[in-house]
């Protein structure tokens, strides 16, 4: 292929001739738009997309791209999406997921993806529910929530999608929302610019199943009081007006007035992206309801991808040793000859 | 002290001691001296699944069989000439497999209270004439061993850990091979890490040897001439390693790069260890998180444009049951090896069996039809392999590949081929976005284009839901899907037309026709010479081709008018041949973890043909 800049491309190259088929005001109408307005910006080849994904309303997502898809089983996307890019690093591999298939049968493949550091990007379209096979709980589900299969309430306890995702060892981890779609698009950007495995839960809301799960994160009535945005270096302000922070207290945060004259802006916690141990502190925030609920870029680090290893190890042997001579390798170690 | 010397056709040496005690090392060591001085051979290795179980118990007891000679050698052999045992458990667990008259050579050191009592002995074998149908060499190993150590001031346990060098020094006397081969090993091997231990080695090596020559024990020795191989460069190879370059091999000549995917298991890992060497090869090795990883990563490899392969046992073929029939339906090429082991369950790990043929071709959910083949010698992992990437290749389609634990631990001499002699492997990936329909198919194979990523026009989704047949957007149309089983079924038929027709060894008509498939190809083949010979009307057919089977096998299979078919499992390449071709078979089955033995396949055929056995 001749390597000519990429062509410039528009939203309707990443639209795929297929109707799509989501219930009629699902969140993932508009994470796919995001993502199709967004890709165009990309300095990418068109040709090099590929999009994976297992089982799930949010697996259908592939066939609704123009690029190359692989829409397999259950929970398998990150494995599938591995071999992709070990096979090809050029691509540019891109899985999306749900809460069930990401967190529950397909747990294991991602937090293996995450630790490996391939360069795939994982979208999990949380929406604390599983849709496709019409309304059990999943692992992201509530304590208590009634559902199809527990009609006297969820006694699982819950995944936190962020925590899982940094004790996985991800290098890049963010949360952002469906009806946010600002603040989607730029996430996603980010998640582009990221060398390595990338991991964003999205909040998504399941009109049929679980609707309004996330409302009081994502309507504008009650989203100043219940959001803090995370920005690298930046404290974090949060509320009407900008009225409240999150300082630490000790490792343990707390909401301050910045009002008042008791604390300022410069009494917050300032956000460091590349501060792991921080990422914890505030994906436990979900712990306290008294908190707001943090949307951003948890952590951002850089670390030798997984498939760039593997490529340096061929290379090393190959310096070493010479280009492989299968003549050679057949022949082995130890031969003789019969006239 | 005069020696004689004696010519034998062929032995069958089996080494047996602790897991500890370095049998398989020792048993390696042998085979590669033999191979070298051009003898035919195959070996047996036999060995527990526990790493190391405790010293001196039966259960710990690890065996290495191999039979050698000038003549054409098929199997490791049924009954052993020779018997190494290091401890009582190892004689008392080996003393079945020796043949009457054969020779016992133990280490008497190793026949304490303890060890007695360890093997559940409650007399020691070397006193009570329990061993009188044998010639039983009774020698202090342990206290020559540590005699020949004496000044070189090593613990007791280190010089115990160079005893197995001994008794390979005494075989090597004892069967007139040079210890040249085995002194470069323990250099290569040991000097750079411990100059000490490479020297002892060295020297109990050597103590072996001297001692058969000295004593007055031994008067005979024995020596195996060459057999005659057609001319060629031979190498020895296990069939494990085998596979990996028949792996290796057709990436190079499909111009692709190889990935392989998999998850460590009993008795497939050596393929995975073999390929993760071969990074100058270009190789990539994914050791993946689990069984499904392993393939779910060699499904998007083979997407991608690599010649993709996963490797595991049985077990791990249930756990990929899923993601094989995702192959199938996204129709890529793709090989799975199988090496084969007792089961069901965990099973038995290191143990061999056949048992796993029907979950190949029939394990998936739905109308899942994919290509098998089977290996039948260790050799033949290499061919087969090759082939099943070959057709993987062709006809866009998994292609699973059989081996078994006796082939993948089984060593034999390989004539090893030209690689401008392979068959050749063409590829070819779609470039042209005209007309470009995923689902469109080759008229002859049925096979599908390859459209790898990165391709500019070419992008397309495909994914396990069914698809339109020409399109491969999602179709739940009741016709299209009827007629997408019928075609992925018709397009693994039509390899058919693609392999080699089925032959027999023997004659082409009789009375009998003895049917195997993979490992048991050796002692079948031995079994039907063998009553050949008394005359009886019987002939060998060895199937390599299971799904489909080669299109001439029911005309084969029609020329005779009753058939056997030997197999280690309860009876699975029978169903098959009976459900096809209707044939009256009668099953010959011994599941106990290791190769049939060519005598009971004789008795079996001597039981329906009536022969005089004797």
């Amino acid at each position: 292929m001749a390597e000519t800049a990429p062509a410039k491309l528009t939203i309707k190259d990443f639209q795929s001739d297929q109707d799509v088929r989501w219930c009629p005001g699902c969140g993932d109408y508009s994470i796919l738009a995001q993502i199709q307005r967004v890709f165009p910006e990309f300095a990418h080849r068109k040709e090099n997309y590929v999009a994976v994904s297992g089982i799930g309303c949010s697996s259908r997502f592939p066939y609704y791209m123009d690029v190359y898809g692989l829409h397999g089983i259950h929970g398998r996307a990150p494995a599938i999406a591995s071999g992709v890019k070990l096979a090809n690093p050029k691509l540019d591999v891109w899985v999306a997921t749900g809460d069930g298939d990401g967190l529950s049968i397909g747990g294991n493949h991602m937090i293996h993806m995450l630790r490996r550091n391939v360069d795939i990007k994982a979208l999990l379209f949380n929406n604390e529910i599983y849709g496709l096979t019409k309304g059990q709980f999943s692992p992201t589900s509530q304590l208590g929530q009634i559902t199809k299969s527990t009609p006297a309430g969820v006694i699982d306890q819950p995944f936190i999608p962020v925590s899982l995702a940094l004790g996985a060892g991800a290098t890049f981890v963010a949360r952002t929302m469906d009806r946010d779609p600002k603040h989607l698009q730029e996430i996603i950007r980010r998640v582009e610019k990221h060398h390595g495995s990338a991991f964003v839960e999205i909040y998504q809301n399941c009109v049929v199943f679980n609707d309004g799960a996330f409302f009081q994160y994502t309507e504008k009535e009650s989203r100043d009081d219940n959001v803090v945005y995370l920005e690298h270096g930046k404290p974090l302000v949060f509320g009407k007006n900008g009225a409240k922070g999150v300082r630490l207290n000790g490792f343990t945060p707390e909401v301050v007035d910045i009002t008042n004259g008791k604390y300022s802006a410069a009494d917050l916690l300032v956000h460091n992206e590349n501060d792991s141990t921080l990422a914890f502190i505030l994906a436990n925030m979900i712990h306290d309801p008294g908190l707001p609920r943090p949307m951003g870029v948890f952590l951002a680090q850089e670390r030798t991808t997984y498939e760039d290893a593997v490529q340096a190890q061929i290379a090393k042997a190959k310096a070493k040793k010479g280009e492989g001579n299968l003549q050679k390798l057949l022949d082995g170690d130890e031969t003789w000859e019969i006239a | 002290m005069v020696k004689s010397l004696e010519t034998l056709e062929e032995v069958t040496i089996r080494f047996a001691g602790d897991s500890g005690d370095g049998m398989q090392l020792t048993g390696t060591q042998f085979t590669n001296t033999v191979a070298a001085l051009g003898a035919d051979l195959s070996t047996l290795p036999d060995y527990p699944a526990e790493i190391r179980a405790p010293a001196g118990t039966t259960y710990g007891v690890s065996g290495f069989q191999i039979k050698f000679g000038s003549t054409d050698i098929l199997t490791p052999g049924d009954t052993c000439d020779v018997l190494v045992a290091m401890n009582p458990a190892a004689l008392v667990t080996n003393t079945k497999m020796l043949r009457t008259g054969g020779t016992i050579i133990v280490n008497e050191d190793a026949f304490t209270e303890k060890n007695l009592r360890l093997a559940n002995l409650a007399t020691n074998p070397l006193d009570d004439g329990s061993l009188s149908k044998f010639e039983v060499h009774r020698i202090a190993i342990s206290k020559l061993t540590a005699a020949a150590l004496e000044d070189m001031n090593l613990s007791t346990k280190s010089v115990d850990k160079t005893k197995n060098f001994f008794a390979l020094g005494l075989m090597y006397w004892m069967y007139n091979r040079p210890i040249d081969q085995s002194v470069k090993f323990i250099r290569e091997k040991f000097s750079a890490k411990d100059p000490q231990v490479a020297e002892a080695n060295l020297r109990v090596l050597k103590a072996g040897y001297n001692y058969g020559d000295t004593t007055e024990f031994f008067t005979t020795r024995y020596d195996v001439r060459p057999a005659q191989l057609p001319a060629g460069r031979y190498r020895n190879i296990m069939g494990n390693v085998a596979t990996a370059l028949g792996l290796v091999a057709a990436a190079k000549k499909a111009g692709l790069e190889l990935f392989l995917g998999s998850y460590p298991i009993t008795p497939a890992s050596d393929i995975l260890h073999e390929l993760s060497r071969l990074k100058e090869y270009g190789v990539k090795t994914f050791q993946a998180e689990d069984e499904i990883a392993a393939i779910c990563s060699a499904i998007g490899a083979s997407y991608a444009g690599a010649l993709a392969a996963t490797t595991t046992s049985g077990p791990g073929v249930a756990l990929k049951t899923e993601a094989l029939g995702l192959a199938v339906m996204l129709e890529l090429p793709l090989v799975l090896i199988n090496v084969q082991r007792g089961g069901p369950s965990t099973g038995l790990p290191t143990k061999t069996e056949q048992s796993d043929l029907l979950q190949a071709v029939f394990g998936r959910n739905g109308e899942a039809p994919l290509c098998v083949i089977a290996a039948s010698t260790p050799v033949d992992c290499f061919g087969a392999t090759y082939e099943a990437a070959r057709i993987a290749v062709k006809f866009m389609t998994p292609v699973m590949c059989l081996t078994d634990g006796y082939l993948g631990n089984g060593a034999e001499p390989w004539r090893v081929p030209r690689v401008e002699d392979l068959a050749p492997i063409p590829v070819h990936f779609v470039t042209d976005p005209k007309g470009f329909q995923p689902y469109s198919r080759d008229p002859e194979t049925l096979a599908r284009p390859w459209a790898i990523p990165g391709t500019p026009g070419l992008e397309h989704r495909i994914g396990g839901l069914e698809k339109d047949q020409l399109t491969g957007n999602i179709s739940y149309d009741p016709d299209n899907h009827d007629a997408m089983v019928k075609i992925r079924a018709e397009k693994i038929e039509r390899i058919a037309n693609d392999i080699p027709l089925q032959t027999v060894e023997g004659d082409a008509t009789g009375d009998l026709l003895v049917v195997g498939w993979g490992s048991t190809y050796g002692s079948i083949r031995t079994a039907v010479a063998a009553a050949r010979e008394r005359g009886l009307s019987v002939s060998h057919a060895h199937i390599t081709y299971l799904n489909p089977f080669p299109r001439n096998l029911g005309d084969v299979l029609h020329n005779f008018a009753r058939f056997l078919v030997p197999e280690i499992n309860n009876g699975q390449l029978i169903r098959l041949l009976r459900a096809k071709y209707l044939i009256p078979a009668t099953g010959f089955n011994a599941i106990k973890g290791l190769p049939l033995r060519a005598e009971e396949i004789e008795n079996a055929i001597m039981e329906i043909l009536g022969g005089n056995n004797g």
